[in-house]
């Protein structure tokens, strides 16, 4: 299949059935308690600087143990999965003294995603399997100053993510990617940076892949860590028109539902969510079983809330299976008419006529 | 509801604080308003001596870090798309751009509006296109439609993104055209509501009754029935100061039906009526004054003042007629009495006394007293046997290309046709070809350029230089905000020697000056006077002033300074030839910076440490010098920069004017000739010598074994990519600060590696202990002059220097064509080691020296003249057509 092709058959599922996405990448790799020797591989093994906890690097020192998860999840039902890239550009990767890595690492993840994916399509043509490019946050805000002294003060400005995030996203496409994944979303700024260079690349390379764009939410009083509501967060993105829009990460399901909710009144494209397995106990750990979880997300589904769901942190392909299956007899949420309105945002949604 | 109060265009206060550097306060400003229910902040930093891209960043982050302002989206207001860009990339929210418009037509509109979309905001469209701004309904709207078509089919932009502001202007200012402007809006209104699906109307409410500044009862009155009006139009927006609304029902029924009048233009006498009601209206006390007729008692040239600023024509004829009783000539009493009168009327409105319907109508006065005085003229002029019947003179006026301010030219135009004269206004963005053109169609006698913004002051000076190369020869004024005499005088002036630009101060001086450039008689002498004037401003502005007279080359060389070779034994250096030092401690150079010429760079005069308890500039020293401080530790911690120097140090003899320099001391030939210039200002006999920097080397006759040295350093290595960071944190601040600072650190490079080679390299002051303060102020033997610098104007000698050092290879500088050293902050220079070397300056210098040193350095005078013009003491060109 061309890309149009998959992009085609994306859309076509999306209006069938509730499409799920895989789980956590990190909970899987944690598994293989890489140690300093494994995170670098043979290339990277005189590196100066340390590399361990480096999961993006995985895609091209380990590329194996990548593209055996993204195996899993296929196997345990996703539709989608997402390329392990979620610090794979330069600001963050700056941190290693890979910043220059940036393309070849977003090409390599797309590259193995791509493989299972494929792989898994021959295997069940009829329940095509897709790549999402994944783009993290990045380790720094825009919004936010990272100096209580100095509120003003940035230590990223939104041209320095700009070409962070196309460079990211020139390597995704290249590796092979269906989707861009605008995820964890923790400060729109980033966000709409990301969206400005997704689209610019876009431009520049002559195609256009859906935007996908999930944002978390970090406190109980439901906003994202730059201070937006879930509504104010989705008027802020929608110029992107994008695929679909929604919330990740944040806390287990239970706490994340006012949020959904919110979201899934407002917008009027496809609604993702993929939690946590709960919230983390005592030693940071996720614990929530994968019944439980899927108990959670199948009363959402029951609510006509969601179009796509999946894992964030602590999910393991069993979570993903124990969800595709509750989901599988559930319709997805229908995507509302939104009249013609002037809809701006600060922190919060302003609505005009 | 918008909140305006945070727009340095229309609060004076709010722009105080950003100028003054008090964000803290500014965000109390925004705070307020959000607190009293603004729904929404425009955030406007469009002045002119704002950095107002880094204003507008620096604001909008720290809004972002106040989460009762933030709460709120930002209207990010600019005439500036570089400054709503900066804006637009500091916001996390759905913001609104205010405004684009097809001013510069189809594609900047797309390309801009296309990068809105991208950023993800709403935008606000003016009605406004390559023609000016829309002024009747039906342009209003044609222009609306226009880009409304642009916007959905060609951006794909969503309609209900889209806000319109299809211009409110002042209404009851006295002049007819504008008297249908309310109803324009509020007609432009209705049919976009009906016709551009989904759009939203809004427009800046207090620009209506500009008239009236002054007058808050009357302003309130207006906005709150205008509003009325156009609300029901569809206007569904507006950006009005709420605090400033009275209830549409409230109004007193009078005086609303007389603004109704005025707004819906529903008849043709409403302005004055309302001008008439305003004293009864004013801020509530509608008790009428008894007529004072005190000022009657004056003479009569000040009673003419007083009708004309209060606008009272019932005694201008008796008095125009007791004035012209007294004068010689009827056009004395316009000149005199009458334009005085004027200028007072001027001075008024420039200080904001006076508001633009009275102006209007002292113009008025002034016609009427001119009228008067016109059959007097006529029979004058029928007695010298002159024609009848024309105007007093014809006058094009135009904005410029490039500027859309008219304000001032529109007053100079009412102004001037209420003295009989014809006017033709170009309106705004003209092109010079077209004043040109219009002016010969039109036969005009006089053209008037007017421009606001800066960059109007160079398209005057291509206006000027295009009407000399056409052959035009008539006066040229020049007004409008940013013009001024010295600009006109030294830049706009010599453009245009055919005939004369003239500086005008403001609206009222206009009529003035245009009738003495009319009067015949006067022309000339005016025209003369203000040559006159500006010859002697630009003459005083160009540096250097005007130079004394030169003393033959030869006569100067007689007069060389002469040392007493016979009693010195240069020193002997501790090496011969070139050593490099790389990487040199920043802490270092830090401890040696000379913090004066650092707040120079700041424009901050005086000498540091004082300048920090100066009380003009220490409040702006204190924060900048602590700001330094924390640049300059990080910059050394982080290491942001790389030091590099390289010292060389050869045998050297004098021969003539030039230096020769040899590889070794067998001191056969020259390896390399440093030349150097010679002082030619007359000097009395016994008196200073005529110093070259040759004087400072022993010559080769008397035998001695003498040296020179030179010197590249630089602290600029990275400097750019630091700056370039802060560009893109549009952090302008940042960006001066890092350049300010890496200059100064070459300074003090310089500074210590001349320290070390007269301790140790060249050593011959191994014992100097000199303070700080010391070195600053040159306390040391010998001197270090650079290239291009007084001692040595000649910049090309810093190639030689340059080879001398291999100094790119060695340090990474390199010279640009011009000679300039890259990066920028560098020093170089040659040591001289003698005692009683001292800093000088060449001065102008005279053609002889001129083709001297053209035939020692190998060049063609003319290439001489071109790298030496400044120092020239003649004008080479005078030279040439002499010779042609």
């Amino acid at each position: 299949m061309t890309r149009e092709d998959r992009i085609a058959a994306l859309k076509r599922e999306a209006e069938q059935r509730i499409l799920i996405l895989d789980g956590a990448m990190g909970t899987m790799i944690q598994r293989h308690k890489l140690n300093e020797a494994g995170y670098r591989g043979e290339r990277f093994k005189d590196h100066q600087r340390d590399l361990k906890g480096n999961n993006d690097l995985l895609v091209l020192s380990q590329p194996d143990i990548i593209r055996d998860i993204h195996s899993a999840y296929f196997e345990a039902g996703a539709d989608l999965i997402e390329t392990n890239t979620f610090n794979a550009q330069s600001i963050s990767q700056a941190d290693y003294g890979l910043e220059d890595y940036s393309y070849e690492m977003n090409v390599a993840a797309a590259k193995l995603a791509r493989e299972a994916a494929d792989i898994w399509t021959e295997k069940t043509p009829d329940r095509p399997r897709f790549v999402a490019g994944a783009i993290g946050p990045t380790n720094r805000t825009a919004s936010i100053s990272p100096d209580v002294n100095n509120p003003g003060f940035r230590n990223v400005n939104f041209d320095e993510l700009v070409e962070a995030y196309a460079t990211q996203t020139r390597g995704l496409i290249d590796g092979g990617a269906d989707v861009i994944l605008i995820e964890t979303v923790f400060d729109t700024l980033n966000a709409k940076a990301a969206g400005y260079a997704v689209e610019q690349v876009f431009d520049e390379m002559g195609v256009e892949l859906p935007i996908m764009i999930s944002g978390t939410i970090t406190d109980f009083s439901g906003r994202n860590l730059s201070g937006q509501t879930p509504e104010a967060f989705w008027y802020s993105m929608k110029h992107l028109r994008p695929f679909s829009m929604g919330l990740n990460c944040s806390f287990g399901a239970e706490q994340l539902r006012p949020s959904v909710d919110e979201m899934a009144h407002v917008t009027d494209t496809y609604v993702s969510v993929y939690p946590n397995a709960g919230l983390p106990n005592e030693m940071g750990e996720y614990d929530e079983t994968p019944e439980q979880m899927a108990t959670l997300l199948k009363d959402w589904a029951n609510d006509g809330l969601v179009n796509i769901v999946g894992g964030c942190c602590g999910t393991t392909p069993d979570h993903i299976r124990a969800i595709a299956q509750a989901m599988a007899k559930y319709k997805p949420r229908q995507v509302p008419e939104v009249d013609h309105a002037l809809r701006l945002s600060g922190l919060e949604p302003f609505v005009h006529g | 509801m918008v909140g305006e109060r945070t727009n340095v265009t229309g609060s004076a206060r709010f722009r105080k604080l950003i100028e003054a550097n008090d964000y803290a306060a500014a965000l109390e400003v925004a705070r307020q308003q959000v607190e009293s229910g603004a729904n929404m902040l425009d955030v406007n930093m469009d002045e002119g001596m704002l950095e107002s891209e880094a204003a507008m960043a620096t604001f909008l982050n720290l809004i972002a870090a106040e989460p009762d302002i933030s709460r709120v989206p930002i209207m990010i207001d600019s005439s500036k798309w570089s400054v709503i860009e900066a804006g637009l990339k500091c916001v996390q929210g759905k913001s609104v751009v205010n405004s684009i418009s097809l001013k510069e037509g189809e594609g900047p509109f797309l390309d801009h509006t296309r990068k809105v979309f991208r950023y993800g905001a709403a935008v606000v469209v003016m009605a406004f296109d390559e023609e000016g701004q829309a002024d009747t309904a039906d342009r209003k709207f044609e222009i609306c439609k226009r880009a409304y078509t642009l916007l959905t089919e060609k951006v794909g932009f969503p309609p209900e993104d889209i806000i319109f502001d299809p211009n409110i202007f002042a209404v009851a200012t006295g002049i007819e055209e504008h008297n249908d402007y309310g109803l324009a809006f509020i007609e432009a209104t209705r049919r976009i509501k009906a016709e551009l699906p989904y759009v939203h109307v809004s427009g800046g409410v207090s620009n209506l009754s500009f008239a009236f500044r002054g007058n808050e009862r009357m302003r309130e009155a207006m906005h709150s029935v205008f509003l009325f009006h156009a609300i029901q139009a569809g206007m569904d927006m507006g950006i009005v100061n709420a605090g400033q609304l009275a209830l549409y029902d409230d109004i007193d029924a009078e005086l609303r039906e007389l603004v109704e009048d005025v707004i819906l233009n529903r008849r043709d006498d409403a302005t004055d009526r309302l001008l008439e009601a305003a004293e009864r209206f004013k801020g509530g006390a509608s008790q009428k004054k008894e007529a004072d007729l005190s000022w009657r008692e004056k003479p009569v040239e000040e009673r003419l003042s007083y009708s004309l600023v209060h606008g009272i024509t019932t005694f201008i004829e008796a008095d125009t007629e007791e004035a012209r009783a007294k004068s010689e000539r009827p056009l004395h009493v316009i000149e005199g009495p009458l334009m005085n009168g004027m200028s007072v009327v001027g001075d008024l409105f420039g200080a904001g006394k006076m508001f633009l319907p009275q102006v209007v109508k002292s113009a008025r006065v002034m016609k009427q007293a001119v009228a008067y005085l016109m059959p007097f003229m006529e029979k004058e002029k029928e007695e010298q046997g002159l024609a009848q019947g024309e105007p007093a003179g014809r006058v094009l006026l135009a904005t410029v290309k490039g500027d859309v301010h008219d304000i001032g030219k529109n007053i100079v135009g009412v102004v001037l046709q209420c003295n009989n004269y014809e006017v033709t206004d170009l309106g705004v963005m003209v092109p010079s070809q077209k004043i040109i053109d219009t002016a010969r169609e039109k036969k005009v006698d006089i053209i008037g350029l007017s421009g606001l913004i800066t960059p109007s002051l160079d398209e005057m000076c291509h206006v000027a230089a295009e009407m000399e190369r056409e052959g035009m020869d008539l006066p040229l004024l020049i007004g409008g905000a940013t013009t001024s005499r010295l600009h006109t005088a030294v830049k706009i002036s010599p453009n245009y020697a055919r005939s004369q630009a003239i500086y005008v101060t403001d609206a009222s001086r206009a009529v003035g000056v245009v009738s003495g450039l009319m009067s015949k008689e006067e022309r000339p002498k005016r025209i003369a006077k203000v040559r006159e004037e500006y010859k002697t401003v630009a003459e005083s502005y160009a540096r250097g002033q005007a130079e004394k007279s030169r003393v033959p080359l030869a006569q100067a060389r007689a007069n060389h300074l002469k040392l007493d070779w016979k009693g010195y034994t240069p020193p002997n250096p501790s090496f011969l030839g070139t050593r490099s030092f790389k990487t040199y401690d920043l802490g270092e150079l830090a401890r040696y910076i000379d913090w004066t010429p650092f707040f120079q760079a700041w424009e901050l005069k005086g000498q540091y440490p004082r300048i920090l308890e100066d009380d003009k500039y220490g409040e702006a020293a204190r924060p900048l010098f602590d700001d330094a401080q924390a640049m300059l530790k990080q910059l050394i911690e982080e290491k942001w920069l790389t030091a590099n120097a390289v010292v060389g140090l050869w045998p050297a003899n004098s021969v003539g004017d030039d230096i020769e320099l040899y590889a070794d001391e067998a001191r056969h030939s020259p390896f390399a000739t440093v030349h150097t210039l010679r002082q030619q200002m007359a000097r009395d006999s016994g008196g200073r010598a005529n110093i070259a920097l040759a004087d400072y080397i022993a010559p080769k006759e008397t035998g001695l074994a003498d040296y020179i040295g030179g010197f590249a350093v630089t602290t600029g290595i990275g400097e750019e990519d630091v700056a370039r960071r802060f560009e893109r944190a549009n952090d302008d601040y940042s960006k001066i600060l890092i350049k300010a600072l890496a200059d100064r650190l070459a300074e003090a490079f310089a500074e210590i590696m001349h320290k070390k080679v007269r301790r140790e390299l060249w050593g011959y002051a191994p014992d100097e202990t000199l303070t700080n303060e010391q070195l600053i102020a040159e306390d040391y033997a010998g001197i270090r002059p650079a290239p291009g610098y007084p001692a040595q104007p000649d910049h090309t000698e810093k190639r030689t220097l340059f080879s001398l050092l291999d100094a790119e290879k060695e340090i990474g500088v390199k010279l640009t064509e011009s000679c300039a050293m890259w990066p920028g902050a560098a020093v170089s220079g040659f040591y001289f080691a003698h005692p009683e070397a001292r800093y000088f300056g060449v001065g102008k210098i005279g053609r002889d020296q001129v083709v001297d040193y053209a035939a020692r350095k190998g060049w063609t005078v003319e290439e001489t003249e071109r790298w030496l013009g400044p120092i020239l003491s003649y004008d080479p060109k005078h030279i040439a057509d002499a010779a042609a």
